[in-house]
């Protein structure tokens, strides 16, 4: 039989409990309002002012119409007119655009003409949800866009079909698969947790069984404590990679187009700076629950706001900020640059030298809060 | 520094958020002995201790282990101390071979196989070297502990309770250890709750409320604290009687029952006896004057020094 005065004991000695562990509660109590509040504004599945660049070589009424309809859109933002189609290319690898717009020569007067002239929009594919809606929008404004200009003469060529061709070429990812996206992403995301779990129970652990003490007396230094907790577990993430990659190639067919090396020197800094973040959660937590909690609340931002769920872009301003400070952000760019895009180590270096910058601080801070003695 | 002290300490003193746990101690141990570090709970044992070896910096005070500025050379400090905690602080999800091998390497030591193999030797774990640490019971954790706290030839040995929830036997074996490390030139400063390990020690240093209250050979720390005691054999039944009317009389600053005895003492002889005295005719009752125990010396020393702990004790 249950009796409600031990039921009672039970629950109140539970709440004081959790009343007394500050962190615990109030992970509780303010982080779910917080999370609320950060992804609530900050997803956004259907992103818009997407940027596009535009090669325009014919300078002639139609097109400048059709990429002024895109911009009206609020799918494209045109980020500017670039010369040649090799610019464009560059643009499109070092993910400053989404999406090149090629205007052929002569495009205006063979549209007059009623000729039917074949307009290429090429998309960087490698995340296909992200662009879904901007493509929607762009079959549509192909039928519209020149409305307005066919005036007169030429209003007989309003009339369906388009009075254009419209060419879209998926790069990176033709057949838009979402395994091409997620799988090289999830790599990311299971170093992040596996690396971050396993580095924040670390320090708590030894103090949490005593062992602390012991490891203070002797003559150790903290960067000798914290590499030697570090390097296991980076050996382990490599054969975490390892197994992801062989798994992406072989079971879900997703190409590695460009250097099997420089990615794995690539994961070497992400899983370093993984293990520095865990580290230092270890440091500052007081027990190991507090360190799962603090891992957990480190790992959600890392999806949701790292490009891996949602698209980078439709994210506002500040979230993106939040996003390019944590690790996994610039990791996704690295693994999906290389594996789609064939990225070499100039198109990754800027988000490698970010990694290297977040694994530097976090280390600084982690060295700071590494006790010598037990004060 | 005096010649041959292996600690010399002077004003030592830590609090705690406000509280004053270790209070301007000062402390001499000389070098090869073997000093036994006395005091109620919470009396700052265990901070002295890690205020030596460098776990903790003291908030003012100074001092020298082994000659090196206890404020300054704590990173040598660590090389040539054995600090032994109070709690089981080895990995017990390693062996104690594992464990010892750790130690081992940390500190670097030049033909490693072979001193872990002498310390398994010394303190009898040979045979257990591959048992977990966590599967030992607590005489056999206690060994490796020490196994491990000698095993980089420290010059002097903190440990800190080291016989605590320890059977009878293996505390003697764990002394014997002690006295055979001491003849081998290492200073130990270990700290009790055990007065018969209090007796084994060549000096005994009494701190309660972060005090140092008396210090020296045991039997002059007795005879110190000038007490006169008597034991009083009465009937069963009527020792808690006795007890209750005896307490708190003038001079009569310890009571303590044993039995069928009773045990009454204090430090003025002359207020002592007239408080007795209504009671020694009692036919009932069988008196004998004997000498002080180490335990009255204590408890009569803890009666006299002030609690400056209102909000209780921290250890």
């Amino acid at each position: 039989m249950i009796s409600g005065g031990r039921l009672m004991a039970m629950i109140i000695k539970e709440f004081v409990q959790v009343r007394r562990d500050r962190l615990t509660f109030s992970m509780m109590v303010g982080i779910p309002l917080m999370q609320l509040v950060l992804f609530g504004f900050a997803i956004n599945s259907d992103p818009k002012h997407l940027p596009t660049a535009v090669v325009d070589a014919d300078h002639g009424p139609f097109g400048r119409a059709l990429v002024a309809a895109m911009q009206a859109s609020a799918y494209f933002a045109v980020t500017g007119e670039v010369d040649s189609e090799a610019e464009a290319d560059r643009l499109l690898v070092e993910d400053r655009v989404q999406f090149v717009v090629n205007i052929p020569p002569d495009f205006s007067r063979r549209v007059a003409r009623g000729e039917r002239p074949a307009l290429l929009v090429e998309a960087d594919a490698t995340d296909p949800a992200a662009m879904s809606g901007a493509l929607g929008t762009l079959s549509l404004l192909a039928e519209t866009a020149l409305d307005h200009d066919l005036g007169g003469p030429l209003a007989s060529l309003k009339a369906s079909p388009p009075p254009f061709e419209l060419r879209l070429h998926r790069r990176y990812n033709q057949e838009a698969s979402t395994q091409f996206n997620i799988v090289p992403g999830l790599m990311g995301v299971v170093l992040t947790m596996t690396m971050v779990i396993m580095t924040s129970l670390a320090v708590t652990r030894e103090r949490e069984r005593g062992t602390m003490e012991n490891l203070l007396v002797m003559p150790l230094r903290p960067i000798e404590v914290m590499l030697g907790k570090i390097v296991p577990y980076v050996v382990m993430g490599y054969v975490q990679v390892a197994v992801i990659l062989a798994a992406a190639r072989l079971v879900f067919g997703v190409p590695i187009v460009g250097s099997v090396w420089l990615l794995s020197l690539g994961s070497a800094l992400f899983i370093a700076a993984n293990l520095a973040v865990g580290f230092t959660f270890s440091t500052v937590a007081k027990n190991q629950l507090q360190a799962m909690q603090m891992s957990f609340f480190y790992f959600l931002p890392s999806i949701l706001l790292s490009g891996f769920m949602f698209p980078f872009r439709g994210m506002p301003r500040w979230a993106q900020l939040l996003g390019e400070a944590l690790p996994l952000t610039h990791y996704l760019r690295v693994v999906r640059g290389i594996m789609l895009k064939g990225d070499g180590v100039a198109d990754i270096a800027v988000e490698a030298a970010a990694m290297a910058a977040i694994l530097v601080v976090v280390s600084v801070i982690a060295m700071l809060r590494y006790r010598e003695t037990l004060d | 520094m005096t010649p041959g002290a292996a600690i010399e300490v002077e004003g030592l003193t830590k609090s705690f958020a406000g509280r004053v746990v270790v209070d301007r101690l000062s402390l001499a141990v000389p070098s090869g002995r073997i000093m036994g570090f006395l005091g109620p709970n919470g009396s700052g044992k265990t901070t002295t201790l890690r205020m030596l070896c460098g776990l903790l910096t003291p908030d003012s005070g100074r001092g020298t282990c082994l000659g090196l500025d206890i404020l300054t050379e704590a990173q040598r400090i660590k090389r040539q101390v054995g600090y032994m905690t109070q709690r089981f602080s080895l990995y017990e999800d390693l062996s104690i071979v594992e464990n010892l091998d750790f130690i081992g390497r940390v500190f670097g030591l030049a033909e490693r196989r072979r001193k872990v193999s002498q310390a398994l030797d010394r303190l009898g774990l040979t045979a257990r070297r591959r048992q977990l640490a966590g599967e030992l019971s607590g005489g056999w954790k206690q060994r490796l502990a020490l196994a491990a706290c000698i095993l980089h030839e420290p010059r002097l040995l903190l440990l800190d309770e080291p016989t605590a929830g320890v059977d009878p036997k293996a505390r003697r074996d764990f002394w014997a250890q002690i006295h055979g490390l001491a003849a081998d030139g290492m200073t130990v400063l270990v700290s009790t709750h055990y007065m018969d390990e209090a007796e084994r020690c060549h000096l005994i240093a009494y701190i309660a409320y972060g005090r140092l209250l008396a210090k020296g050979p045991v039997a002059q720390v007795i005879a110190e604290a000038g007490l006169s005691t008597f034991t009083i054999t009465a009937a069963a039944d009527k020792v808690a009687e006795l007890a209750d009317r005896l307490t708190g009389l003038p001079g009569v600053d310890l009571v303590a029952p044993f039995g069928s005895a009773l045990h009454v003492g204090g430090g003025d002889r002359e207020q002592l006896l007239a408080s007795l005295a209504p009671y020694r005719d009692n036919p009932a009752l069988v008196w004998r004057e004997d000498s002080a125990t180490l335990e009255d010396a204590f408890i009569h020393l803890m009666g006299k020094s002030s609690d400056n702990f209102s909000n209780g004790p921290v250890s």
